[in-house]
């Protein structure tokens, strides 16, 4: 049988609990500025229905991130628990982020506070307004702080390691590394990406249902535009973060895309099957590609995997990721990209039942791109947990009994995840949108 | 003052805040379960859910602040606590993750459920118990450290009296504080009922309270003398402990001034709880691991206590803001306002 391996164990466990968070975690990113969105239409068009979307919103999100920040409170202690020889060195040189991350939830978490209570207590209604944007600025800060400690996992700098001990220890640069900037960019782009979509997916699914009221067109239209521009956004700056992957962490991106030789006018590879001896089968190449996402011109050269060292080479399978999230990023550009067209051209009609399946399918789509991409990151940077510093089993705990904790918090997240679906719908179907219109007076035809 | 003894300080109020607020929150979860056990649930729920439900997340993180700080400031505290306390640090975080996301989708999303309240009540006391064994393995012969390795010693944790001692004080304390708190809300909040209910069990809880500290403290002495010693030294911190904690329960008894009880019963934990943390100086992990040598490098230091002060200059307005909308708002207190 087995042997019991701590670091199995802890990878397995890390890997649980932060694909749970993540999902949480984004749509915290990404639901406070749709909600700040929907209440701002709100005030400038006088419309009502905007502002009971926020508020709607607004209801459901405390939900979810009452699941973000109690997975969130996992992985921080998981951190130190699971990996404490990393955590004692990253403490050393990332922890300014990693402090300057709790002031952002406590600003985030006191404004949404003061938020959710008291949609009715000012007169001015721009005043209640206000009191989103610090829960924007809050939950944006905290992915950015959550990313640069992730960017320096991934390009460390800010140290010197002399004979074993610490020294020259710079935390602005080891914060502002050279993933920094694409890295949270991508981060934060696609969670608002993905939330803008599951919002999106939500109205859309109501439509298809039947519901004939004017609020859940609204709803649709709203967040397919932000999507529209997030998307674009979301996968320009993946060709920077392409780019940035060239120059640091070139095994990557050779891993990504099954690159073998060092060449220039290298073809981008999608999908297909690798057979024993290396060989791609069933691919679809598209010429200079990949050299063109790699530096920007046809004539960059792109290292391939025969010339890393064999046990730095990270494992090929995430090409398969790599190219998930690429797909989806794609198609989630072109259909909000068509939704909006379709519905700014008034003779067509954007709300036909295709285009709406595809809305709903795309909700999830975001999520397993959010989930394929950090997969690729996380898994493209083995065997390192500090990128040529420190191995994965270098950082990891010796303490016996992480596989027991392992099913303990996967029977923890499967009940949490369970009940916050079955919350969430009953939350929502009890209270229907047309019963809330009814019961506040906001009349079908308003504006 | 040097940078290490700074920031320890930083973190202990920190962790001191986290005590008062995360009490408030954990006993009100027993009282809560407790009164609808008893069919007294319709006295207390509101007093309870109107002040809970703001701030239940502000909570949380003054705890998440307390162990990302240790970890900036004393990285070593990382490799030690984090290799020891695997099990558990799991266990708490279990609960936690329970206690929070089950208080949300009882308050905001499904009608109330007996699950909800019992899991509410039920980690409202097994959190504070599983917590306060960190600071009973603080004190030295709960870990050690053998080729290389650190383990915890369970045996010795679960056959120690101290041990459970301090259990037993956490507990009492999380009622104690709890129930001051509510009865100073109820009374703001003029609502007869549940004032008299909570003043009860602030009464009740007071004695217990004081008592556990008092054998806590005779049974440190047997633990680790040479912070026992430390304290006795410090004996005047506890003399005001005792004070506060004297006018404090004379005042809820006298039905007189429940605002400055309540402060009285921080000021109460506040001097003991600093004098418990002056006297364990120098050590995080007797006899391991001092401020001193877990201490990160100069840089990260003057960073890091930088950060902590723009990060205060930003919450402390918030913070303001909030208890002045929830706290101290009369109208809102008394329920005259809607919520969601
Ligand atoms: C909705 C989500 C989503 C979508 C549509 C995309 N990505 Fe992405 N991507 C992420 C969500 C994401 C992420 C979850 O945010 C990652 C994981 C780690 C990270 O830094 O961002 C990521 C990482 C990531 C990386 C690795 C960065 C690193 O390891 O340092 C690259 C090269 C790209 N992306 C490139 C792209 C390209 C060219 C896309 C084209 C459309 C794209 N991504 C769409
Ligand atoms: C290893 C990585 C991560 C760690 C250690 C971590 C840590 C935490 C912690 C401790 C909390 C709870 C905060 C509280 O008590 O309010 C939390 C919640 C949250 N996290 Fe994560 N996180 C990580 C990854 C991420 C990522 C990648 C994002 C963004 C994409 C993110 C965004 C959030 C958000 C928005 C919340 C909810 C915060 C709130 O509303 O207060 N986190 N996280
Ligand atoms: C915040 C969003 C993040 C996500 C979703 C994420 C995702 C992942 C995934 C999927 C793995 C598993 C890799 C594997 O099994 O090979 C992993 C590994 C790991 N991550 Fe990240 N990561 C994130 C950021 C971070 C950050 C900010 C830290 C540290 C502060 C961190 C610490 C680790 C550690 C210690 C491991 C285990 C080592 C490894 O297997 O690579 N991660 N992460």
């Amino acid at each position: 049988m087995f042997e019991y391996d701590p670091v199995l164990y802890s990878r397995l466990l890390t890997t649980l609990t932060l694909a749970f968070h993540v999902i949480f975690a984004t749509l915290g990113v990404g639901i406070p500025l749709m909600i700040a969105i929907a209440e701002w239409m709100g005030i400038r068009r006088n419309d009502p229905h905007y502002t009971l979307m926020a508020r709607r919103w607004a209801r459901g999100f405390v939900v979810t991130v009452a699941v973000g920040v109690v997975t969130g409170t996992a992985i921080g202690l998981q951190l130190s628990l699971l990996w404490p020889n990393f955590m004692q060195a990253a403490g050393h040189t990332i922890g300014l982020p990693m402090f300057m991350e709790t002031f952002a939830f406590f600003f985030e978490a006191i404004f949404l506070g003061i938020y959710l209570y008291t949609w009715d207590r000012f007169k001015s209604k721009v005043k209640h307004f206000l009191l989103v944007i610090p829960i924007v600025i809050g939950a944006t800060a905290s992915a950015f702080f959550i990313t640069t400690v992730n960017s320096f996992m991934n390009a460390p700098q800010g140290f010197n390691i002399i004979d074993g001990v610490l020294t020259d220890v710079s935390p602005l640069a080891a914060m502002f590394n050279p993933a920094t900037p694409s890295k949270m960019s991508h981060v934060i782009l696609s969670s608002y990406l993905t939330s803008a979509f599951i919002l999106g997916a939500i109205a859309a699914f109501h439509i298809l249902k039947g519901s004939k009221h004017v609020y859940h067109k609204k709803a649709l239209h709203l967040t397919m535009v932000s999507a529209a521009v997030f998307a674009i956004g979301t996968a320009l700056v993946g060709d920077l973060s392409g780019k940035y992957l060239h120059e640091y962490q070139p095994e990557k991106l050779a891993a990504a895309e099954w690159h073998f030789e060092t060449e220039e006018k290298a073809s981008l590879v999608l999908g297909g099957i690798l057979t024993d001896g290396n060989e791609v089968r069933f691919a679809l190449e598209i010429p200079y590609a990949l050299s063109i996402l790699a530096g920007g011109s046809a004539d960059t050269i792109v290292t391939g995997l025969n010339d890393f060292p064999e046990d730095e080479v990270p494992p090929l399978w995430i090409h398969y990721m790599f190219d998930l999230m690429v797909f989806i990023g794609i198609y989630l550009a072109a259909l909000s990209a068509l939704f909006v067209v379709l519905h700014w051209r008034k003779k067509w009609n954007a709300f036909n039942r295709p285009v709406l399946w595809a809305v709903v399918a795309g909700g999830p789509a975001a999520m397993f791109a959010i989930e394929a991409g950090w997969i690729f990151a996380e898994v493209g940077r083995q065997p390192w947990i500090l990128n040529g510093v420190m191995t994965v089993a270098e950082g990891a705990t010796t303490s016996a009994h992480v596989d027991m904790m392992l099913y303990l918090f996967l029977v923890l997240y499967a009940i949490l995840g369970v009940t916050c679906v079955v919350v969430l719908r009953r939350m929502f179907k009890q209270n229907p949108v047309e019963a809330e219109l009814e019961k506040r007076n906001i009349s079908h035809q308003a504006v | 003052m040097s940078y290490e003894v700074v920031g320890i300080a930083v973190l202990w109020t920190f962790l001191y805040g986290y005590l008062i607020v995360a009490s408030v929150d954990f006993g009100a979860g027993f009282f809560s379960y407790y009164t609808k056990r008893t069919n007294k649930n319709h006295i207390t729920h509101n007093i309870i859910q109107r002040y809970l439900s703001p701030v239940w997340e502000v909570t949380n993180v003054f705890l998440v602040f307390f162990f990302i700080g240790i970890v900036g400031f004393f990285p070593s505290t990382a490799y030690y606590y984090g290799t020891a306390l695997l099990v558990p640090g799991s266990v708490a975080i279990i609960l936690l993750a329970l206690r929070g996301s089950y208080y949300a989708f009882a308050t905001y999303g499904a009608k109330d459920s007996p699950l909800y309240t019992f899991l509410y009540g039920a980690t409202g006391l097994l959190i504070p118990a599983s917590l306060s064994t960190v600071l009973t393995i603080s004190e030295g012969g709960f870990v050690i450290k053998e080729n290389g390795n650190v383990r915890l010693l369970y045996g010795e944790l679960f056959g120690s009296l101290y041990s459970w001692g301090v259990v037993l004080l956490a507990i009492v304390s999380v009622l104690f504080i709890s129930a001051s708190f509510l009865t100073y809300y109820a009374s703001r909040a003029k609502d007869e009922g549940a004032l008299k209910l909570l003043r009860k069990y602030a009464l009740i809880w007071s004695f217990p309270s004081i008592l556990m500290g008092i054998i806590v403290f005779f049974l440190l002495s047997k633990r680790n003398l040479e912070h026992y010693q430390n304290m006795v030294d410090l004996w005047w911190m506890f003399a005001v402990s005792l004070a506060a904690f004297a006018i404090a329960t004379y005042l809820i008894w006298k039905k007189r001034n429940y605002g400055l009880a309540f402060i009285m019963v921080m000021v109460q934990y506040f001097a003991a709880f600093f004098g418990y943390g002056a006297a364990h100086l120098p050590y995080l992990l007797y006899p391991y691991l001092t401020i001193y040598d877990g201490f990160t490098n100069e840089t990260m230091a003057i960073a890091l206590i930088i950060a902590f002060i723009a990060g205060l200059l930003l919450l402390i307005p918030s913070l303001y803001l909030l208890m002045r909308l929830f706290l101290f708002d009369a109208d809102y207190v008394e329920g005259k306002k809607e919520a969601m």
